[in-house]
This record gives C-alpha cells, structure tokens and sequence, in this order.
C-alpha cells in the first residue's frame, strides 16, 4: 500500500470507532481484516465525488426500477426506495461452511419438529417442549392435524436472522418460518453491486446467488401433488399494496409463474382453478405469500378478502400444493425459539452449530422475575409478532415505556421473552463522504424441497440510524449486497 | 392469461393513449391561440374539451394558464395527463411481472418526470416543452414495448386498449369538430381558417401524412376521408378498427374456446361501416348520426371483450 493511499485512507475512515463488538471490516487494533483489504484499497484510490457519483447512479437504479416498499401507518410517501449501502459485506468460505451446515441442520430438526407436532406429538409425550407451550401459540394451526403435506416438506422458503457476536461467532436470532421476505432485494442489491464496482467484483471471486429464482422453482415444482407431471405453479400475493409487492411480482417475473390474487382463483369439487381468458385453468402448487390466517375465509379469519374461500379444503385432499404449509408459525414462536437447540439433539441427536441467543421465557417465573427487574438492560419481544413490531429495547427505552411493557407481561406473561441487549457486529457504511459503523445482520434464504438448498449469501441487513438496534426495512433499516467468497 | 391480467394490460395502454391524446389535444389549442384569428380563447377551450368527451371540472374560469395547468397536472381529475399517467402506472404495477423491465422503466421514469418539481415549473415558462415530454415517453414506452415484449395474448390487449381508445377518442374529435369542418366548404379559405384545419390534423399527427396522400391542399371533405377512411394511417379510424379486429382474432386464436360471436359480428359492423362506404355516401346522408354509431360500437366492443375474457361467470366457464 503506498503512503497516498493510506493517507486517503485515513480521511475516508475519519475517527472511525472501534469498541467491544465486532467490526466486519477491523480487527479490534485497528488492522483491516484480510479478506476487506482490497475493496478499501478500491475505495482508497477513488476520488470522493467518484464514489458520490456510483452512489447516485445506483440509487437512480433502483427508484427506475421501481425497487420499493411500502411502510405501514404513515399517510405520505407510503412508497420508499429501499435505502441500501454501497459498501458490500463479506463472509469469507470458511464462515460460510458453518453457517450453511448449522442453517441445514436447525431447518432440517424445525421441519421434523412441526411434521411431529401435527401428528404424533413425540416430543411433547417425552417432555422435551411443553405441550402448554405449543398448544397456547398463536400460530398453532389444529386444522393441520393429522394432514400428510407433500414429502413431509412443511417449510419449503426459510429466512433465518443471523447475529455475529463480539467472540465472532454467528447465532441464531430467530427463524421466519411463514413469509419471509426480502430476497428480491438480495438479488436486485447484487445486479446493482455489479454495475457499480465491475472489477472489484470480479477481483474478489464471489460465489453467484443468481440462480435462486430457478432453484425455488425447483423446489416448489418437486413439492407438486402426485400424477401432476407438469404443475401449474403461481405464485399468490395479497396485492398490490403489500410492503413486499415489489418482491411478489420480481420473483413471479423470474421464475416465470404467474402472479395470482385471491379473486383470480375459484375452487369447485375441491380443485382451485385460476380465472384466465381462456376459461379456467388449474392450479397445482401455490407459493403463497398471504398469512395463514387470510389464505381461506371459509377455515380462518372470515373477514379476509385476499384469500380463496375451499382453498384448505382443496390442500387437504391432496389436490394442491400450498408452500409453506399452514400452521409453521408455531415454529417460529419466540418462546418455542427457546426450545430449538433441544429439538436439534432430540431428532438429530446433533449437538447444534448455530447456537440461539440465551432467552427468558416470561411464562416461567423465575425468569419472569429476573426480567422485570432488569428491563432497563434487556430486550423483551412479543412472541408472535416480526418486522420489529412490539418490541421494547431496554437500554433505548423511556420509564413510561417500561412501565407499560411490565404491565402487558404480567397481563399476559406467555406473549413475551426477553434477550439480553446484544451488541452484535458492525459494518462499515458510506454516510455521506465518510465510513461509519453501523450494526448488521444476516439473513440467508433456505429452500427446501427434495433436499435443503441454500444459495451462498442473503440479506445483510443495515441499522442506518446512528447506534441504532433495529434493521428491519419497516423500521429505518437498509440492506447491503453480501459477497461470500470463493 | 389470467382476466386481471388481461384487464390491467387493456387499460394501462388505454390510460396512456388518452394521455398522450389529451397532451396533443392541448398542445394544438394553445399553440393555435397564439394566432388571433377569429375564435377567442374561451371557444377553442370548449371545442378542446368537447373533444375530449367533456369531462367534468374542465369549465372555463377566463385563465388559459391556470386551465392547462389543471388539465395536465390535477391528478384528482380523471381528465388530467397526470391522472391518466398515474392510473397507467398504478395498472402496470398490478402486472409488473407481464410487461418487460425495460417498458416498467419507461412508464415509471414518465411518471416520476410527472410529479417532480421540475415539470411544474418549466410549466409556466415552455408548456410545449412539457407536453412535447409527455408524448415522446409515452411513445417510447410503446416503441420499447414492441421490441422487448413478448407479442402473445398481453401484447394483443395492450393493441386493443390502445387503437379501441385511439377510435373512441378520433371519432368524438371528428364529432366536435365535422359542422364547423363542412361549414367551409369552398376550397378558397383565409389564413385562419388554413390553420384551423392543420390544427385539426395536428391533432392526430395527422398533417404530415396528409399532405404526402393529398398534396398541402386541405379540403374539408379529404381531411375527413382521410381521417375516416385511410387504410395505412394509424390515427385513421379504419386503420384503427383493422388494428382491433387483428387483436381480437390473435386472442381468440391463442385461446381454445369457442368463438366470441356476437363480439367478431360487432367488429364486423364496424369494419364495414368504413370499409365499403365512400366520403361522398357519408357526406350526403348525416355525417354526425355516422360517427355517433362509430362510437357506439366501440363501447359495445368493450363490454363484449369485457364479458367474454374478464368477467364471465363461472358456472358458463365449467360448463365448457
């Protein structure tokens, strides 16, 4: 490195900080990590306009390409770019192998954990998770009982948050078992990346996430019912003003599906067909990105208008495939979370390679105690709730708030846990002309259908506010492309 | 193809053809008011609007700024260029997955191009500037449209919203304006009157064309010939019920139901009101009474393309 560019290199990091948690880009004196060092050196030889300049063309990328989102409970401007950072993060090869082996063997004990709790219950009978647990959650789907779902696959799309804590180690924040989103902006993050840095793309060696649309196509076609050969696969979304419509219609587009709304699909003798010009038309596989609880008004919520009224009927004998399977939010329950490393060594007899953030059921007493004592110094969750919704992070917290959250605990102690404050990893981000820390995670997408398939990347999701906690996209969070390395 | 589908192609290109009719429309009147000619602002504002189907909110309130600024931008009148853009918009985005990434950046840069700051300003200063962008995106997101979309049955609604709107929309100007038209009818005309009748082409790109047909000699009764009856110009009214019996035959062909017959016979009525009459037939009987029925038709076409692909009943569609 010439003594110019560590100069340069010097102003672009300013009083950069570095402090207990874990920098993606420093080691804790201050040395860039080895695999970060070309792409500062890219960053370095840059004129400071010149990066202004990438910055602006990708962000016109984006608002052409019509990359938005939509944010719920605000009047105006209720459609936003999705703010992302220039600066890719990176995963090297070696931390990639564990967190794709510990991904598989967590997805693979959850899916034998809700194949068991809608049918025999084993692990209930051998009081490994309490049975008032499962049967008190919000998700818990009893209509599923007994239901043989298409090659025991319950959950064929995974989003799982990933933390890194101050040691370096990655663990498990919690498992979106339902609709997880976000993908497509995995894949736009990455077209936008390659436009913006060419050859510093092509320096690094990054393994492709490209192919993910045909993978889950894939995966969903091999979920198909039987004697269906050539499924007629769509996918359903709840609208046009869903926050994740961009997504709907991105992933429809690549995988070459069509795009269905409830309204454009009628069952009749327990076949769901789909309204076309041509007449009707059926449906074998629906990849669904409606909730449960607004697929069927005839078996859940009645007042739904987004869903096909016969649809749970036409999924319970056989004749259509729905990805995922109802009734999965059970497993993504923040308090059931408490219970995965146990179901790991219970059905795999494995001891588990991603380890789960250290929770307090609020329902237990002992622990209950210890959280309302401390809920200036933790943060307590609904269990049911995502997207950063119903959550209280002590140490940011008025007395007002705590006061209210210790309220609703003791009203209703089952609906909460509580995590310590984690002070998980940061990644330098461009705000204005200079790179500051800010706290990401990371959310890889797994796909599970013959076997489990894990593209090598995801989501790295960025807190953008100063100090803040918080990346979910409804929040103020933002993305980064994720570069895994060869 | 999904109904909804086909129903949210069908009026993303109808809402940007009324655009790009209303931008053109606006853009002769004021650009013929700036001759003073015979007719005062107030009137060429009400024969602008008649064509336009006179929609509501559009009354003249003596300020030919404040008006056009209401027809381009008041996106709570359906008038509007900027409610139609939006409404476009709003029906690509319901079907983002059909039409190609390259036609979605178009019509969204056109729509992002409505509502900055910017065109409102420039409004004041160079109106024809602003219109002039308005036409030339949405002609690019047709141009774009043809070379990157697949030319299936979505690429045929998309033809059928356009020219069904394009003949609703010739047919009423051509209403509005055929009195005034045969008033003058000897071939000597003042220069104000010359200009009236170039306006009258310009406003669908026609004056160019019908001047290689017919040489610079603008008669009354060839401009309406031309306009009516021409088979190779695509704002002429046959030109257009050609382009619509061409869209629903590829779509009724790509299917495998049975024919739509009432819809091919109202095609049919059509085709043959403007193929086998000539401009003399038309003249001679109620030139008006004609174009009324033209329109008719195109309303009922609607309705049958409507029932027959979007909204049928189900119990007609297991039946088959």
């Amino acid at each position: 490195m010439s003594a110019g560019h560590s100069l340069e290199l010097e102003t672009l990091f300013g009083d950069y900080p570095l402090d207990q948690a874990f920098d993606e880009m420093r080691e804790s004196n201050g040395e860039l990590r080895p695999q970060y060092r070309a792409l500062a050196e890219t960053l370095a030889g840059l004129p400071v306009d010149e990066l202004q300049r990438r910055k602006q063309s990708a962000d016109l990328a984006f608002l052409t390409q019509g990359i938005t989102f939509t944010v719920y409970g605000r009047e105006e401007g209720t459609e936003r770019i999705f703010p992302y950072d220039l600066l890719p993060r990176l995963v090297t090869a070696a931390e990639w192998d564990r967190i794709e082996r510990g991904l598989t063997q967590r997805i693979t004990a959850l899916n034998l954990f809700l194949r068991d709790i809608y049918s025999d219950g084993k692990i209930l009978n051998d009081r490994v998770v309490p049975r008032e647990l499962v049967y008190s959650c919000k998700h818990y789907r009893r209509q599923m009982r007994g239901l043989q779902v298409p090659r025991n696959v319950y959950i064929a799309v995974v989003g799982s948050d990933l933390l890194r804590l101050s040691s370096g180690e990655f663990v498990v924040l919690e498992d979106n078992l339902r609709v997880p989103s976000g993908v497509s902006y995995m894949l736009t993050n990455r077209r936008v990346m390659k436009r913006t840095f060419p050859l510093l793309f092509q320096s690094y060696g990054v393994k492709p996430i490209e192919h993910y649309p045909q993978v889950l196509l894939s995966t969903l076609r091999s979920l198909a019912p039987e004697g269906r050969p050539e499924p007629n696969i769509v996918l359903l979304t709840p609208g046009v003003f869903n926050s994740a419509y961009f997504e709907h219609t991105y992933l429809a587009r690549q995988m070459g599906v069509d795009l269905v709304e409830g309204r454009d699909l009628v069952t009749h003798d327990n076949i769901v067909y789909m309204r076309t010009t041509d007449g009707l038309k059926r449906v074998d596989v629906i990849y669904r990105r409606v909730d449960d609880d607004f697929s069927d008004p005839l078996v859940f919520r009645a007042d739904s208008a987004l869903g096909c009224a016969g649809l749970f009927n036409a999924y319970r004998a056989g004749n259509v495939t729905v990805a995922n399977a109802f009734g999965t939010g059970l497993a993504d329950d923040k308090a059931v979370y408490a219970y995965v490393p146990r179901m790991i060594r219970y059905y795999l007899n494995e001891d588990p390679i991603l380890p789960n953030v250290e929770t307090f059921l609020l329902s237990e007493e002992k622990d209950r105690r210890h959280v309302l004592a401390n809920l200036d110094k933790l943060v307590v969750k609904a269990v049911g709730e995502s997207g950063g919704y119903g959550m209280l992070i002590g140490p940011q917290s008025s007395a007002r708030q705590r006061e209210e959250f210790a309220r609703q605990i003791e009203a209703n102690p089952r609906n909460y846990i509580a995590q310590p404050t984690l002070d998980f990893s940061r990644a330098p981000c461009l705000i204005g002309d200079r790179l500051e820390p800010r706290h990401v995670d990371l959310r890889p997408y797994i796909l599970f259908g013959d076997k489990i398939n894990i593209v090598p990347g995801g989501l790295t999701r960025v807190a953008l506010e100063k100090g803040s906690l918080v990346v979910n996209s409804s929040q103020g969070g933002g993305s980064k492309d994720t570069w895994v390395l060869e | 193809m999904l109904s909804r589908v086909a129903d949210s192609l069908y009026w993303m290109s109808r809402y940007l053809e009324r655009a790009e009719n209303t931008a053109r429309l606006l853009d002769v009147t004021m650009s013929l008011m700036l001759d003073a000619g015979g007719t005062n602002a107030e009137a060429r504002w009400q024969r602008m609007v008649a064509s336009l189907g006179r929609p509501a909110g559009m009354e003249w309130d003596g300020s030919l700024e404040s008006m056009a600024r209401k027809l381009v931008f008041d996106s709570l009148n359906p008038a509007s260029v900027t409610y139609c853009v939006n409404a476009a918009r709003e029906n690509a985005r319901q079907v983002r997955e059909e039409i190609s990434t390259e036609q979605w950046q178009r019509l969204n840069r056109l729509f992002h191009q409505m509502h900055s700051p910017h065109a409102q300003a420039q409004f004041s200063s160079s109106i024809g500037d602003v219109l002039a962008s308005v036409i030339d995106g949405i002609h690019l997101f047709q141009g774009v449209g043809a070379s990157t979309m697949i030319h299936g049955q979505g690429w045929q609604f998309i033809r059928l919203g356009r020219y069904l709107e394009r003949a609703y929309a010739t047919a009423t100007l051509l209403e509005v304006y055929q009195p005034e038209l045969l008033l003058t009818h000897e071939r000597e005309h003042t220069g104000y009157q010359y200009l009236e009748l170039v306006g009258l082409l310009r406003c669908c790109t026609a004056f160019e064309a019908y001047c290689q047909v017919y040489t610079a000699d603008l008669t009354p009764d060839r401009i309406l010939e031309f306009l009516l009856l021409n088979r190779d110009f695509p704002h002429a009214l046959r030109y257009c019920v050609d382009c619509i019996h061409i869209a629903i035959e590829s779509i009724h062909r790509s299917g495998r139901r049975r024919s739509p017959e009432e819809l091919t016979a109202g095609i049919g009525r059509l085709h043959a009101m403007l193929g086998y009459t000539t401009i003399g037939e038309i003249l001679s009987g109620a030139p008006a009474a004609f174009l009324h029925t033209i329109r008719e038709q195109c309303l009922r076409i609607h309705e049958l393309t409507y029932r027959y692909y979007v909204h049928y009943s189900i119990q007609s569609a297991l039946a088959v």
